[in-house]
């Protein structure tokens, strides 16, 4: 179903498109789902109606979003997913494209939920811009709180799934979580990163693992380009 | 569609009339100022009578102009230019929190770099900046202040004649030869008053695309006995401060473009006003959850800022874009850095509220009609982008 485009992201977080040959800065699906949004949460939330919650982000951080979901108990695939977001033209769009992926094809197990990855949402898209990474990483991220909160709610506690953030440089308190961030964000060498988060500067002793992180994250969002 | 363009804060599109004056420039008077031959000197003679006409509108004398490549070209150049060149005499710098980043990224150069201390005053709630304030942070080492005259997102006009009588007494009175007053006054052409003497400004910048003429020039004035370093190097143009070959069909261009605001000012002014205030009355009574960003009054006659509670800015944006609105947002997803407004956060607002701002610039082409069609438009596009949104920032953020 997806295909794969390459590249993904435009240059240098400017606004161009992937392709470099619109002047809009989003695709045509972007904007299909941008404009007319799919699956969201038209009236206030029934919460009975649904048996997972989750949420991610605060609008002081520029992005919040809810999601609300109705698992098979049974076969734990995804049969309903509604959203609320608050958030720029990707963010709303990269939403209503997960809840398309999860639910299509008589919906995702919570497995393969979990396992879904913020460039499968932006292939779907056609690609984002580059400094609208950060938008689709909410997304599964909010879709995996709402994992847990299933898991939780059916007392499963062996399959929550706790992503804590973990402090790489005890000096700069800075986290594996803040370089995800960097990297999102276009920090793709160990001096932008620096730039971005003042790690290791004064205790370059963790150093190497901050490459070795900024080398995992490359990977993860850009296939390691 | 008819295409609604709403953002000439952001840049101006070209008078037919400037366009018509740099045409000769682009093509047969091709020639070098600098060129001792008649090729060369009929455009010396040129850019001279440009300079001259400028000054006359300024009301300076024509050495103190200086031709720069635009606005940000000449906030760097007072600031860095002023401050290197007078370290000597003191290493204190004053503006404000809601300058452009041309002036901002500037002094946070100095201080981090070259051993200056910047005081960054903090305007009120209403986008205000106190003379008072400026008087306060004053010491005998500081050798420069630096105030918008109109700020870029929320339009607020700031008291900078009063602010420049303040700190000349203050210079007098202390002896402090070296303490001078800049003011980017891109934002002001065509509404506020730019008679020099009037403002009492040492140092002043212009910039040719805010004001219907092109992009790629603009001025710094600066006051006879002022030194600045130059931050680049070369040939004698521009008294060496400013060398490189000049912009001969955009000087002339401002030049022109200047003149027809200059005629035009007070007309043009009213006219827009009503429309203004139009648009904001419209949108404050018809679209709950809305607030004005910045004075209501002491306010440029083209802006309009309006903070959108529960959504972001950029989202509307794009829906107004699809309509055939163009507006423009300092917030969040606009920047690299995804900050919101630094100028909405510098009033004293949550991010929440910074996010969803939204500024409507109004200009030559704007009818009744078309504050008409926006306020037909937008309340259904809020509306929309309210059902999708999770947020409902609380009333105290934002009242």
């Amino acid at each position: 179903m997806s295909h794969k485009l390459d590249p993904i992201a435009g240059t240098q977080g400017d606004v161009a498109s992937h392709d470099q040959t619109k002047s809009w800065f989003y695709t045509d699906i972007v904007k299909e789902h941008f404009f007319h949004p799919k699956n969201f949460m038209e009236q206030d939330a029934d919460e009975s109606q649904f048996n997972a919650v989750g949420k991610v982000g605060s609008p002081a951080c520029g992005d919040e979003l809810r999601v609300w979901m109705k698992v098979d108990p049974e076969t734990e695939r995804i049969q309903e997913f509604k959203w609320k977001t608050f958030g720029c033209g990707s963010a709303i769009a990269s939403t209503s494209m997960a809840s398309e992926i999860v639910t299509e094809n008589g919906g995702m197990t919570l497995e393969e939920a979990r396992a879904l990855k913020p460039q499968d949402i932006m292939e779907r898209l056609g690609g984002l811009p580059q400094r609208k990474f950060h938008c689709s990483v909410l997304c599964d991220k909010a879709l995996r709180d709402a994992i847990n909160d299933f898991y939780r709610r059916e007392n499963k506690f062996d399959k929550i799934v706790v992503e804590s953030a973990r402090i790489i440089d005890p000096v700069s308190k800075v986290t594996d979580h803040d370089i995800e961030e960097a990297v999102l964000e276009g920090a793709h060498t160990l001096e932008l990163v620096q730039q971005k988060t003042k790690v290791g500067i004064g205790n370059p002793n963790c150093l190497p693992a901050v490459e070795e992180l900024i080398r995992f994250y490359k990977e993860k969002y850009f296939g390691g380009k | 569609m008819q295409d609604i363009y709403l953002d000439h804060a952001a840049t101006t599109p070209l008078d037919p009339r400037v366009r018509e004056a740099m045409l000769p420039y682009l093509d047969e008077k091709y020639g070098n100022p600098s060129s001792f031959h008649s090729t060369g000197k009929i455009v010396t003679d040129d850019v001279r009578q440009a300079r001259e006409s400028i000054a006359q509108i300024l009301h300076v004398r024509a050495d103190e102009i200086l031709f720069t490549s635009g606005g940000t070209e000449s906030d760097n150049l007072a600031i860095l230019g002023h401050a290197r060149m007078n370290k000597q005499f003191g290493n204190h710098i004053i503006t404000t929190s809601f300058e452009h980043h041309a002036v901002l990224e500037a002094c946070i150069r100095l201080e981090k770099k070259e051993g200056f201390e910047v005081t960054y005053i903090a305007p009120d709630r209403d986008g205000m900046i106190s003379v008072d304030s400026i008087a306060k942070a004053l010491r005998p080492e500081t050798i420069l202040v630096s105030v918008m005259y109109a700020n870029n997102e929320i339009g607020t006009i700031q008291p900078i004649a009063e602010m420049g009588n303040m700190i000349q007494k203050y210079r007098e009175e202390h002896n402090l030869p070296h303490l001078v007053f800049h003011t980017d006054a891109c934002q002001a052409t065509g509404y506020l008053d730019l008679n020099v003497e009037k403002l009492h400004v040492d140092m002043l910048t212009l910039n040719g695309s805010k004001m219907y003429g092109p992009k790629g020039v603009g001025l710094l004035y600066v006051k006879r006995g002022i030194k600045l370093e130059p931050l680049q190097f070369g040939g004698a143009q521009e008294r060496g401060i400013r060398p490189g070959t000049e912009n001969v069909p955009g000087i002339i261009g401002m030049a022109k473009a200047l003149e027809l605001a200059q005629a035009d000012r007070v007309k043009e002014s009213s006219r827009l006003e009503v429309l203004r205030n139009k648009l904001i009355e419209g949108i404050l009574s018809t679209i709950p959850r809305t607030r004005l960003n910045g004075d209501k009054e002491q306010r440029l006659p083209n802006n309009v800022n309006i903070s959108f509670m529960d959504i972001e800015g950029e989202a509307l944006l794009l829906y107004l874009d699809a309509a055939g609105i163009y507006v423009s947002t300092g917030s969040a997803c606009t920047s690299a850095s995804l900050d919101p407004s630094h100028v909405i956060l510098a009033l004293g607002f949550p991010y929440e509220v910074a996010h969803g701002s939204m500024r409507f610039s109004l200009g030559h082409s704007t009818t009744e009609k078309d504050i008409e069609f926006v306020l037909k438009t937008l309340p259904p596009l809020v509306e929309t982008l309210r059902s999708i949104s999770p947020v409902r920032v609380d009333e105290k953020y934002w009242m």
